[in-house]
């Protein structure tokens, strides 16, 4: 289905500025590069303090409150002292595999941001199947943790990256599914169109599929309730177990920028991007994309981790069969055209659709497998 | 096993990590505020009292660890005994009181100071002039309920409301 | 074609996040599956049965503070009980009402930390850890106004307790009595009915109650299993008999169950705290005795339900000033020969909770 079939989901039509907009391709290549990897450090840094500052404050303490103003300079502390580590590499480790894995997980965390809008026309590059290469790109940094587990010739750091490439393979299924919805609707893979699109915030019409992507999407970072491969009290600190210096450095960027990422992709896909009244549009998608990190953030501290079997199955069992039956709940909708002055009818219609098919799934389908084994 | 109440329990406690976000936070913050110790306590360092001391060593018979350390002479002018060396090696102490408790002539106390680290360890051996009773040195009252009298109230983090905001 | 995989060593400490304290355990795990346990202790073994034959029976007590050094009260008591035994001291009423009070008062505590440190091993990252902390520092501060320690309370003595009650106490007391349930009952909220915890912790690491009494598990990893054994109940020391409380227990006796049941002991330490409140006489809190005591030439066994289980002191006494011999039954490691019938089969994270649930402090194990 073509985007002007569906012109009703964008009744405002955005005067994008021109793709090498503000000169030549290379200014643009050269601009947008930089703005990207100032916006993912300076982000890191402000979902790290958010995350100490929150979390410190929902387990009834402080937090880091010592370095700058409100301890603002934390994460700078943090980073300087870290950088100053010894770099430790085990005896027995693969060398090159060790030294090569931060750089390999680090490069795609940075290379998602290249197709996320900040404003409207205002990203590196307007791919037309923009939502297809972040997918694409982001498993590619399972690569690079795996490299991690394997290098380091330690047990814990390999028991933490089998389950990380275990979890990244399963739930990229239902993330990809989650994603199809969003786009049926839109009518496209281009990440700015999708926000010209939401006039009407598709979290609101694709309720279910912002729960999918949103719980897949923590898998898939491995942010609690999923960070099963970093789960300090079972394998220490899993794939970077023997990590030190600025290599750990590497590993904790990575952590946080491909949180980011996934806050930033989910507030394009589903919190309607950069669009927002009164405040720039840059502003309003820094403000979202810290909103949904707090989420996360949120559920870290709240909720126990879940064992591995548990991960697979509630991937296989439970996101997957939720995110066809989403899938195929919104392509009926679409085909059937839903006329647009019904469109509130059709959010109260998804979020009945979504309540019922999660109470009847987890009430007659679903199931978490026993986990003993006999021995 | 199947998601039986379908996420209530997890909303459960969502509101009650929120919650805690807008309470006040039970920590102090150490070098600028302080809480007062309690009144009964048991510290590093013990504080001596020469006139009242007999020299009769029941603290160093009763100390667990051995680290009181007490010699003395006759001075068979005055007929009684006179200290020549009082040294407790704090290093040892496990602060367990059983000295200041024994002491029949009430001339030993705990001293109410805290942060005493030291740099070496030869410093922890307190001699028998770091250890007498000076009028500025506060002393604790532990196992001395008039001098527990004199010292501030101990804070108290049930008295602290956390609750609210 | 069958993958040929063979099963590998893990050695989980001494230094690990969640071994609590420096506990070693070699797991031989088949991918995630833990195939064998063996567990490794002695890494904070100090002697102190054997330091005990030298000292004085005063100055044992600060001994046991060490053992286990999260409920140093309970510690004290039970081993105050068995001197009092051995030597026949008439302990006076007051002094066996404010043992009561700091003993629940200090299961507590215990309590409160084994559940933090459970739901901790469960990957809740620190939030019940560290709430269950503030209530154990409001405890704590009390414990500290009557013995002047955070942590080695040192309070109790053969013949009563070494000082009176201040006079700012019960207001405290009561206070913290007073805000103890609700705080009790946001836990509750916060995540007993929690789905990935119940997913994770019903019906993993089932004891019945079959084995554990043939493992001689004690308190409440036994009364989880089903078994209705406190020995507050069934042999009553001090003065447990005047009080009126319930032995919860619960059914199946896995790691969900144990989380409960020790909740569950809480609220009944809580009743017991407030019957003794009302209850509390005035008098003398230390029976005179000399300075040195020298029981009778005899031996004696006394034991106390400890925060863990059954803590026992065995004495005997050659009619000198220190014992002759001291033998401890530390709950922590009784309880912990049952670990690995508990495990075998399970995952790793398994592994972490189950052990979690069964509550040690190493500091007992290896004394």
């Amino acid at each position: 289905m073509a985007t002007g079939e569906l012109s009703i989901y964008n009744l405002v039509k955005f005067q994008a500025i021109p793709p090498d907009w503000p000169g030549g391709f290379w200014w643009h290549w050269l601009f947008f590069t930089v703005v990207v990897i100032g916006f993912v450090l300076t982000m890191v840094m402000g979902v790290i303090y958010i995350e100490r500052r929150g979390m410190g404050r929902m387990q009834s303490r402080l937090g880091p409150n010592r370095t700058g103003p409100f301890g603002l300079l934390q994460p700078v502390a943090d980073a300087i002292k870290v950088l100053l580590k010894e770099n430790i590499v085990p005896v027995a480790a693969d060398k090159i595999v060790h030294w090569l894995a931060p750089v390999i997980a680090f490069a795609p965390a940075l290379m998602i941001f290249a197709v996320i809008p900040f404003e409207n026309g205002a990203l590196l590059a307007d791919l037309n199947i923009g939502i297809l290469y972040v997918v694409a790109i982001s498993s590619v940094s399972t690569v690079g943790i795996f490299m991690a587990g394997w290098g380091s010739s330690n047990k814990y750091s390999l028991l933490g990256a089998m389950r990380n490439v275990a979890a990244v393979v399963s739930y990229e299924i239902p993330l990809v599914l989650a994603i199809v919805g969003v786009v049926l609707i839109a009518g496209s893979l281009s990440l700015n169109q999708m926000v010209v699109a939401q006039d009407i915030p598709f979290i609101l019409l694709q309720p279910l599929g912002f729960l999918l992507f949103f719980t897949a999407g923590c898998a898939e970072i491995n942010r609690s309730p999923f960070d099963l491969m970093e789960a300090d009290s079972e394998i220490v600190a899993g794939f970077h177990t023997e990590y030190s210096g600025m290599k750990f450095a590497m590993f904790y960027l990575v952590e946080y920028a491909e949180a980011v990422a996934i806050s930033a992709i989910i507030t394009t896909l589903f919190l309607g991007g950069w669009r927002g009244p009164l405040l720039p549009p840059w502003l309003w998608f820094i403000v979202k994309v810290m909103l949904v990190f707090f989420a996360m953030v949120w559920t870290r501290t709240t909720l126990p981790r879940i064992r591995i079997d548990q991960l697979m199955a509630f991937a296989w069992k439970f996101l997957l069969p939720m995110s066809l039956l989403n899938l195929f709940i919104t392509a009926l909708q679409v085909l059937a055209d839903w006329p647009t002055q019904l469109i509130w009818a059709m959010i109260i219609v998804n979020f009945a659709v979504m309540a019922i098919i999660i109470l009847i799934w987890s009430r007659f389908f679903f199931r978490l497998g026993w986990g003993r084994i006999e021995v | 096993m199947k998601f039986e109440r379908y996420g209530i329990g997890i909303a459960k406690g969502l509101t009650v990590t929120i919650r805690h976000l807008l309470r006040h936070p039970t920590v102090n913050q150490y070098p600028e505020q302080r809480l007062n110790i309690s009144r009964r306590f048991r510290g590093n360092e013990l504080v001596w009292n020469r006139e009242k001391c007999t020299g009769c060593g029941t603290c160093a018979k009763t100390c667990p660890q051995g680290a009181i350390e007490i010699v003395t002479s006759t001075d068979m002018t005055e007929n009684k005994y006179v200290v020549d060396k009082y040294q407790v090696d704090t290093g040892y102490c496990i602060q367990c009181g059983l000295c200041v408790e024994a002491c029949p002539y009430e001339a030993l106390y705990f001293s109410h100071a805290y942060e005493c680290a030291k740099y070496r360890r030869g410093e922890l051996v307190q001699g028998k002039e770091d250890m007498l009773d000076r009028p500025e040195r506060k002393v604790s009252g532990y196992f001395y309920p008039d001098k527990a009298k004199e010292l501030p109230e101990q804070t108290m983090l049930v008295e602290k409301v956390t609750e609210k905001r | 074609m069958a993958v040929r995989t063979e099963p590998f060593v893990l050695n989980m400490g001494p230094v690990h996040p969640s071994t609590h304290g420096v506990f070693r355990m070699r797991a031989t795990l088949d991918g995630e599956v833990v195939i064998d346990i063996e567990p490794v202790f002695g890494y904070l073994h100090r002697g102190i049965e054997k330091l005990a034959e030298q000292r004085t029976y005063t100055g044992i007590t600060p001994l046991t503070d060490r053992l286990d050094y999260i409920s140093s009260m309970s510690n004290n008591l039970a081993y105050c009980l068995a001197v009092e035994k051995l030597a026949g001291i008439k302990v006076p009423e007051r002094a066996e009402y404010i043992r009561v009070i700091m003993a629940e008062l200090q299961r507590i505590a215990a309590l409160l930390i084994a559940v933090g440190a459970f739901l901790n091993d469960c990957g809740a990252y620190f939030t019940p850890f560290l709430y269950m902390f503030r209530e154990r520092e409001r405890i704590v501060d009390l414990f500290e106004m009557v013995s002047g320690q955070r942590l080695t309370y040192n309070y109790m003595r053969a013949g009563g307790v070494s000082q009176d009650l201040p006079e700012e106490f019960m207001p405290a007391l009561r206070k913290f009595m007073d805000m103890m349930p609700r705080f009790m009952d946001e836990y509750d909220r916060l995540l007993m009915q929690n789905e990935i915890l119940i997913a994770r912790a019903k019906g993993v690491g089932i004891l019945t109650g079959e084995q554990a009494i043939n493992c001689s598990v004690s308190g409440p990893v036994l009364r989880a299993s089903g078994v209705n054994w406190d020995i507050r109940k069934a042999d009553p020391y001090s003065i447990y008999d005047r009080f009126d409380f319930d032995i919860p227990t619960q059914a199946t006796g896995d790691c969900y169950d144990r989380y409960r049941q020790r909740v569950e002991e809480m609220r009944q330490s809580l009743r017991i705290i407030r019957q003794a409140m009302e209850q509390l006489p005035s008098g003398p809190v230390r029976a005179e005795l000399p300075q040195l005591i020298r029981p009778p030439t005899g031996e004696a066994y006394a034991r106390i339900e400890a925060p863990k289980g059954e803590l026992g002191f065995y004495l005997v006494s050659d009619n000198s000033i220190a014992p002759y011999r001291c033998h401890i039954r530390p709950p922590s490691l009784i309880n912990l020969t049952a670990l690995r019938d508990m495990v075998r089969g399970w995952k790793v994270a398994d592994l972490i909770i189950i052990f979690g649930s069964i509550d040690i402090t190493v500091g007992e194990i290896d004394r």
